[in-house]
């Protein structure tokens, strides 16, 4: 590692990091979800059920192995992208003809709805990380004044209130009172691009104000945070206009923690946006991982806590690395 | 020198009865009384004074900048025919970084770390479109010739922490100069060096403000220093001018009773003395920091009981380094620490309570060497129980006992750090080593950071103790004049090495090894020709 530079050696290090962490994760999900309440078999068959039937079916769920090879086997096959197949598409009139079962794989009902969740967050993206960095930067420019605290004050706002609330107050003044949007967002895989961007307005706007005030608001303060640094008031005293100090020279400085923020409410948009979903009815991940646990459909909340996980991992990584290449000490050594 | 005559029409910047006030505890606090400064074309003014006396303070109000948190109230600052104090930010920025240009302190600090040397150098001057980027780019490189920077064509590819502080204090006078301005401030520019770079940076600035007829104002708190620099001095205190003269004057025949102060630490000369008797020896010392290289090289040194040894040497040279393998806070790789005829453990937490009441430290900063929220009686009280087992109750006599020792009253049994000026404060720390009637001290750079008249009193204190108490002391410093005036042996550091040991008199007396020659010759001297003595030899 020694004559590699710096940089990549730390950036190595990380990505094995990532993988530990993931590893220890999908031990957390495994035996979480396993300690669920209820059983799956007994749920389906409900009172009909017989001693008999109860054990074909777990044997043929799998059910009926031990924990800790149950959890090898989603392992292995989890790193090959096979994610096992679902529970629910089985039921008791299939218990005795296994090779008659309906049972869909996870990863087939998971990629549609990830989809979903992706373009949503990424709708979202697109509209508030520019929206927060451009309030954050201008509100440190022009900080205590009534710019600023304007600012401060609507995004304090929008992040005090629930996000459902948020949610229906704009369903009730852009959709109902003005019909501008419709209230239901329920996309399907065959809806045209424009359309679906149209039928997401509402969804993606709610995620953006609940998103907005903790990004800007980090922005914010990582540059004033640098601004009484004494590189700020050389700059200053170069007679560098206040706007060029606070965009050449603290924004530079302050990429590694405005990556971060962004990078939590990335994964935010992704893994925990379940009650926007459901408001608006976004067929999203969350939505599905929800209707899982309900089911006891075991496969597909692991399949869905595993894609939260890698998503949150990644999206963490990739802020590390920012803050990396953004610091000039370790990009270029001694 | 300059002519002493100016003509009126070379008045470059006249400040008129200025006062600035600074907003701290609810209130608006005066920093500059009503102060007047004069500076013709092509002169050098030092301004000198210590700590809270207004310099920076008035070396950037002459730019027409006060900090966030002050104000200008009164007076004008006349800079070419126009009132700055008046002037719209706008204005001002049109003149900053083109006709009045700054060098900070601390160089290190001062530059961006996210930006290349050269783009910063002439980014004042780009940005008010003074010349082409080509054009400015090579004036940039024949001014790093000038400040000589090693490889001037392509230090500049450089960022700030790719180079070292000396170079990049001349980085940034390079800086200052890109757009040859009219009046470049110098705030301290030598203070965060190590002497030998000093005597560089000194010459650079001296001849590039020279060899351009920049006028400047030279602000620190090193009267040696502004010997060298100055036509003229202004001597400030408490945000008011004691006295204006010009140097040779000024040095010769200072008028004024504060003036003739500043010289005060230079008059303290201790007799060295002897002492057979050995309290610590370390043996064969190596240390390093984690799995990083040695930062101390088989290190042998003897410290004889009831004197002073001070260990001298610029900043990294492994001072206080030495310090914390004695201590047991750095474990070192080999060697021996023998203290009283017995070997002690290596590690601090392998040594006995009496072991560790022995040995005390006082620390190079106050302000952070003490607990904040505790009081002077929590913070004395505190070796008192833990070493002698004085309950909280009964301490009182015992610490009026410390705090009457290092001459301070008992009105200050009840205050809080924040309560304490900072020579009072170091007294306290002198008293907490105290209170474990320790048999040795070792005093990490505890002058440094206080004023000239302060630093006096706290040394005369130490002597006394020393002699009432006969306590070993071990003065780490790398100043000079802190050895002449405290040791009775010196242990001269470089790199990692004992470079020379022995009597005072021995060390600051020829022949000397290499570097202590080259430490002991860059030291500053008031006499205004010292900078040109030592760049002849």
């Amino acid at each position: 590692m020694s004559n590699l530079h710096p940089i990549i050696s730390t950036l190595l290090k990380r990505i094995g990091l990532g993988i530990i962490s993931l590893f220890f994760v999908t031990l957390i999900i495994f035996s979480s979800v396993n300690l669920l309440p209820g059983d799956f078999v007994e749920s389906v068959l409900g009172q009909t059920r017989t001693e008999e039937s109860v054990k074909i079916f777990r044997k043929e769920l799998g059910l009926d192995k031990p924990y800790h090879i149950r959890y090898v086997n989603w392992l292995t096959s989890a790193i090959q992208g096979d994610l096992g197949s679902t529970f629910s598409g089985r039921n008791a009139t299939y218990a005795n003809q296994p090779q008659q079962s309906t049972a869909r794989s996870v990863s087939s009902l998971l990629k549609p709805r990830l989809f979903n969740t992706f373009f949503l967050a990424a709708m979202t993206a697109i509209i508030a990380i520019p929206l927060s960095l451009l309030l954050g930067i201008t509100a440190a420019l022009y900080r205590n004044s009534i710019y600023d605290r304007t600012v401060n004050a609507s995004a304090l706002t929008t992040i005090s209130m629930p996000e459902f609330f948020v949610a229906y107050i704009l369903i009730i003044y852009l959709a109902s009172i003005n019909q501008f949007f419709p209230s239901l967002s329920n996309v399907t895989s065959s809806t045209p691009f424009f359309e679906r961007i149209y039928l997401s307005v509402l969804p993606a706007l709610t995620l953006t104000l609940v998103t907005v005030a903790h990004m800007m608001r980090m922005t914010r303060a990582s540059i004033i945070n640098l601004l009484s640094s004494p590189y700020i008031e050389m700059a200053r005293l170069k007679g560098i206009s206040k706007t060029q100090v606070i965009i050449k020279h603290a924004l530079p400085n302050a990429w590694a923690p405005i990556a971060n923020i962004i990078a939590f409410n990335l994964a935010y948009l992704i893994v925990g946006v379940v009650v926007v979903e459901v408001v608006f009815v976004y067929p999203g991940v969350g939505q599905l991982m929800v209707d899982s646990v309900i089911k006891r459909d075991i496969p597909v909340v692991q399949g869905c806590a595993l894609v939260f996980a890698v998503t949150y991992i990644l999206l963490n990584l990739i802020a590390d690395v920012i803050s990396i290449i953004t610091n000039p000490r370790l990009l270029y050594p001694k | 020198m300059k002519s002493s005559k100016h003509k009126k029409k070379d008045l470059l910047l006249d400040i008129q009865n200025i006062s600035i006030e600074g907003f701290s505890d609810e209130i608006w606090h005066p920093i500059i009384k009503g102060v007047n400064l004069q500076l013709y074309r092509g002169e050098v003014l030092g301004l000198i004074g210590e700590s809270g006396a207004g310099k920076s303070t008035l070396g950037l109000a002459a730019m027409g900048f006060v900090r966030t948190g002050c104000r200008f109230t009164s007076g004008s600052i006349n800079f070419n025919g126009q009132d700055l104090t008046k002037l719209s930010d706008k204005k001002k920025q049109q003149l900053w970084g083109t006709k009045l240009s700054y060098v900070a302190q601390s160089a290190a600090a001062a530059f961006n770390p996210a930006h290349k040397l050269i783009n910063q150098t002439i980014e004042s001057s780009l940005s008010h479109k003074l010349e082409t980027k080509e054009i400015l780019l090579k004036d940039a490189v024949q001014l790093y010739k000038e400040m000589q920077l090693p490889n001037p064509d392509e230090i500049g590819e450089r960022y700030p922490h790719q180079v070292s502080g000396g170079q990049l204090q001349r980085t940034m006078t390079a800086m200052a100069m890109s757009s040859k301005p009219d009046l470049i401030i110098f705030d301290e520019p030598t203070t965060a060096l190590d002497v030998t770079t000093q005597v560089n940076v000194l010459a650079t600035i001296r001849s590039i403000v020279k060899e351009h007829q920049t006028a400047a104002i030279y602000i620190t708190h090193d009267l040696a220093v502004v010997a060298q620099m100055a036509d003229r001095i202004q001597v400030l205190r408490y945000g008011d001018t004691i006295e204006v003269a010009k140097t040779s004057q000024m040095l010769k025949s200072p008028k004024e009773e504060y003036t003739k102060s500043l010289w005060a630490v230079r008059s303290i000369k201790k007799k060295e003395q002897k002492s057979k008797e050995i309290i610590l020896r370390i043996e064969n010392i190596s240390a390093s920091y984690g799995s990083g290289p040695k930062v101390l090289q088989d290190i042998n040194i003897n410290f004889p009981t009831g004197r002073t040894v001070a260990i001298v040497g610029e900043s990294g040279s492994g001072k206080s380094t030495t310090a914390r393998t004695i201590t047991g806070l750095l474990p070192p790789t080999q060697g021996k620490v023998i203290f009283q005829d017995r070997t002690l453990p290596m590690k601090l937490s392998d040594r006995s309570k009496e072991d560790l009441r022995k040995i005390q430290m006082i620390y190079q900063s106050p302000d952070t060497s003490m607990n904040p929220r505790h009081t002077v009686r929590e913070i004395i009280g505190r070796p008192l129980s833990f070493y002698h087992g004085i309950n909280k109750e009964k301490n009182t006599d015992k610490v009026l006992e410390l705090l009457d020792m290092i001459e301070l009253d008992e009105s200050f049994v009840d205050r809080l750090p924040e309560e304490l000026s900072g020579g009072q404060k170091q007294r306290i720390c002198i008293a907490r080593a105290l209170a474990a009637e320790p048999d040795l001290i070792i005093c990490d750079e505890v002058t440094s950071a206080l004023d000239q008249i302060v630093q006096e009193g706290i040394l005369k204190l130490l002597l006394r103790l020393q002699h009432e108490l006969k306590i070993s002391y071990i003065f780490i410093t790398h100043d000079i004049a802190t050895v002449k005036a405290i040791a009775d042996e010196v242990v001269v550091m470089h790199q990692g090495l004992v470079v020379e040991q022995g009597s005072k008199k021995d060390i600051f007396n020829p022949p000397h090894p290499e570097y202590t020659k080259l430490l002991l010759s860059s030291v500053p001297e008031m006499d205004p020709t010292w900078l040109n003595k030592v760049l002849e030899k």
